[in-house]
């Protein structure tokens, strides 16, 4: 359903105010919705087409299990496309939808300004559209099990993707190379008239390339010529798949990086759409006796949970942080180098820089940058952040420091790849069996051995020969290998230092 | 119409049914589903349905937002939502719910049991149609041809239009009449269980949890055979005493065991409370076998022919290996009834034995 006179004409004052601010957005088309269809469109990642899988009904239940327990409500849904569509409750009061609004402007203009977003699919809702007519006619050509399993399987690697093919603007690798590795090599030659050709392609130079592709070809080459953390582009181009097994790894892969950049800069543009749903609401557009209703939902969204880490709200705060330190011009070694406390605390150089800076730096940051660069100590003081561990006796957490480099490196640690380990493609042909051999780029944590093993078997099931990946053990180096029947594990050396 | 989701949501459901079918001998063995019991549903945890992927082992840490020394515990169930923040819904373990009807068909699919066969001719269907009276209105299949002449032909001696020496009686639109029918709840089938337990100093709190767990479900199962059902627990060591369902598994006593205490117990129970015309009754009792005396054993056998196996469904009888029993009554009972269908006993080892014994005792379809 359209929106109602009523909210189209806020809609277009919150508009017109965010657009005042210098929020730069995608046109936006706003959906009314039921509680019902709220939990189905959430359920699918925001796309209502999408491909089917019981996954989906997972959520599904997870969500209306929510809803129904009064837990928790979906209060905004924005989908990066353009245009942007985002979803409104129907239920919710004019005042819900008027904050809802103004939050999605910010979410928008995030999408689109942000440099991660820069090469996503901006007709993403008509790829997953496309995406699921095409699941749905593998599933009537080869039958739903066997579909189904094999969507398992890639889901189960979905987080093996390289994220910094996001600034890889076209993604669409040929297979030409490998094709023009079969038969005898052929010698390109220059085009010539028929009497001419013995002086313009002489027969020895033709003979000597020849022979000297034969030799480049003898020559086994490894592949991939570099490790790659492309894993699943890497299974897409070498694995021996049906066409539609193909086609079902590229869709995956396709919506994996889709949602990447969403999953790296949720910090960001949550705390950004927060930011701006605040300025819009408190400074434009709330009626006087909104105001309570304001405060008490403001308050939801930000709350946290003792001992819990809100994106909103440490998002928000450290906008809020950043625009007041450029403001006041509390950066840099001068103010850094500062060790008299008074003057520290008055410091006010009238910079007035701040909005300026937050959106140069909603442009060219991540999450892990940003916490990176602005998590100051005073910030970590001032909201009271800690790191939680659970108490080795009793199993329950308990805060386990407030030192501020423990937080910060945990925080780091948590967002680094998304919170995924670094895993590559190291060698196709290992022990020259056509054997894949893996490699967990090790940093100080350990795999989670038993899953490991359990995922392990999912990529052999798609490579087709055993599969091996290189981890350590508390530091020592290990190899696990699948083997097609059973899952082995070793003690090596580890090749990787 | 139907949703999209509603076809992801019932494959999901399907998934999760499968996942408890293949686990449900560990389920019933390990019995943690009955702490996560609710009113009418279980709640799950289903490790399995999720999808494995390559990710850190948990260390547990995380970070947090708010005031506590450092060392302070925080509440259970706080710090879970740290970390990534996901966009998956439902990421590691999950928790199912399961209605127990669910569970019921499950657990019958996996044994293999048969429905209950109603007993007596009592069994009627819980609401029936049943033509009553007479309307004004109806369809046409119903009319009463009878009455609806009658009337007309009066109206018609009321009216002077009778001719008798040329009868036609054509009946008016509102002399017509129709049956019509009330639906009539009859009284739904309804079932009692009387667990009975030895709770003398022979019976262990192993024993006691096997006796727990295998409770849970012969009451799963039977509720989803009956509408109606209710629980009764005696307990017994030298006396009997009808306790409430906390105390039966808790309660523990020593001294001597006298099984005909309980016996006199229930069928005292059914006479003054179920009368077996308006009640399916089953009676399970448990015990590690031992009991005071050959004589007493006797009293049990006769007051069961006598007083007990008439009036019920079926009787049950689990003995549990103890390491102090002698595990003697199940054989007396066995040679005492030896074509009483109504008499089923069964031996439970430990607690891989529950399964085997569940099966005997819901095999019969009784």
């Amino acid at each position: 359903m359209t929106l109602t006179p009523e909210l189209r004409a806020i809609k277009e004052r919150v508009e017109a105010f965010a657009r005042d601010y210098g929020l730069d957005f995608f046109e936006t088309h706003y959906e009314m919705i039921d509680h019902e269809s709220m939990n189905e469109i959430a359920a699918y990642g925001g796309f209502p087409t999408r491909y089917p899988h019981w996954r989906h009904g997972m959520s599904y239940e997870h969500y209306s299990k929510g809803y129904q327990y009064g837990l928790q409500k979906i209060s905004e849904l924005v989908i990066n496309n353009d245009p942007c569509y985002a979803y409104l409750m129907r239920s919710n009061s004019t005042l819900d939808q008027k904050m809802v609004m103004a939050h999605v402007y910010g979410h928008s203009d995030f999408f689109k300004c942000n440099l991660w977003f820069k090469n996503s699919n901006r007709k993403m809702v008509d790829q997953m559209a496309n995406h699921g007519v095409r699941i749905r006619r593998h599933v009537e050509q080869v039958g739903v099990d066997e579909v189904e399993r094999f969507i398992d399987l890639c889901l189960s690697l979905e987080n093996l993707v390289d994220l910094n093919n996001l600034y890889v603007a076209s993604d669409h690798k040929t297979r030409e190379a490998e094709d023009s590795g079969r038969g005898d090599v052929s010698v390109r030659k220059l085009r010539s008239k028929g009497y001419m050709d013995r002086y313009i392609n002489p027969p020895e130079l033709i003979e000597a390339e020849r022979e000297r592709l034969r030799e480049a070809k003898a020559t086994p080459q490894r592949v991939p010529a570099q490790p790659t953390r492309d894993v699943l582009g890497f299974l897409l181009e070498h694995a021996p798949l049906k066409g539609w097994q193909r086609d079902v790894l590229g869709m995956i892969r396709a919506e994996a990086l889709y949602f990447a950049p969403q999953a790296m800069t949720k910090i960001m543009n949550e705390g950004w759409a927060s930011y701006w749903h605040s300025k819009l609401m408190t400074e434009c557009l709330l009626e006087d006796h909104e105001l309570i209703d304001y405060a008490e939902m403001h308050a939801a969204v930000l709350g946290t949970q003792p001992g819990q880490l809100n994106p909103y709200k440490l998002g928000l705060e450290l906008w809020r942080d950043i625009e007041d330190r450029w403001n006041r011009g509390r950066h840099g070694s001068a103010f850094d180098a500062c060790d008299d406390m008074a003057a520290k605390h008055d410091w006010d150089t009238g910079a007035m820089a701040g909005r300026d800076k937050i959106f140069e730096i909603r442009t060219v940051m991540h999450d892990v940058s940003f916490i990176d660069a602005f998590l100051t100590e005073d910030f970590c003081r001032e909201q009271q952040l800690f790191v939680f561990q659970p108490n080795s006796r009793s199993g329950q957490n308990e805060i386990g420091s407030r030192d501020f480099d423990e937080v910060k490196q945990q925080l780091l640690f948590s967002m680094t790849n998304m919170g995924n380990p670094i895993i590559e493609v190291v060698e196709a042909n290992h022990r020259n069996r056509g054997e894949l051999y893996l490699l967990h780029r090790w940093e100080g944590h350990d795999l989670q051995f038993d899953e490991a093993a359990e995922t392990l078997k999912n990529v052999c099931a798609i490579w087709g020969r055993p599969v091996h990946i290189e981890t350590r053990d508390e530091g020592r180096g290990r190899l696990i290998t699948f083997d097609g029947e059973r899952v082995e594990s070793e003690d090596i050396t580890p090749t990787f230092a | 119409m139907v949703h999209r989701i509603d076809i992801d949501h019932a494959r999901f459901r399907q998934i999760v049914r499968g996942r408890v079918k293949r686990d449900l001998a560990r389920y019933i063995t390990h019995g943690e589903l009955i702490g996560r019991r609710g009113k009418e549903s279980v709640s799950i945890p289903l490790p399995q349905v999720s999808l494995p992927r390559f990710r850190f082992g948990e260390n547990g840490k995380g970070v947090g937002q708010g005031p506590g020394e450092e060392g302070s515990p925080m509440q259970p169930g706080e710090g879970d939502g740290s970390g990534q923040a996901g966009a998956d819904a439902a990421e590691h373990t999950l928790e199912v719910e399961v209605t127990l009807e669910e569970l019921a068909a499950i657990l019958g699919e996996e044994l293999e049991l048969p429905n209950i066969e109603p007993r007596g001719e009592r069994e009627v269907d819980s609401a029936h149609d049943r033509f009553s009276g007479i309307s004004n209105v109806g369809p046409e299949g119903l009319r009463h041809f009878r009455r609806t002449f009658r009337r007309a032909l009066r109206r018609e001696l009321a009216s002077g239009q009778y001719d008798p020496r040329n009868p036609i009686v054509v009946p008016h639109r509102e002399d017509r009449l129709y049956k019509s029918w009330t639906t009539r709840e009859a009284p739904e089938s309804r079932a009692v269980i009387i667990y009975m337990m030895d709770v003398s100093g022979s019976m262990g709190n192993e024993q006691k949890e096997i006796v727990r767990i295998e409770s849970f479900w012969l009451d799963t199962w039977l509720r989803s055979q009956y509408k109606n059902i209710e629980t009764c627990y005696i307990v017994h060591d030298a006396a009997a005493k009808e306790v409430d369902q906390e105390t039966f598994y808790h309660l523990r006593e020593s001294g001597g065991t006298k099984i005909s205490s309980a016996y006199e117990l229930c069928a005292r129970l059914i006479d003054e409370r179920y009368p077996p015309s308006d009640w399916n009754i089953y009676p399970f009792h448990f015990s590690d076998g031992d009991n005071w005396s050959g004589k007493d054993t006797e009293r049990c056998v006769a007051m069961l022919r006598e007083r007990i196996l008439p009036k019920v469904n079926q009787f049950g009888y689990g003995q549990v290996k103890s390491a102090y029993g002698t595990g003697q009554f199940k054989g007396d009972l066995d040679a005492a009834f030896p074509d009483e269908p109504r008499v089923v006993t069964s031996d439970v080892q430990n607690r891989d034995g529950i399964l085997d014994s569940i099966k005997t005792f819901l095999g019969k379809g009784r």
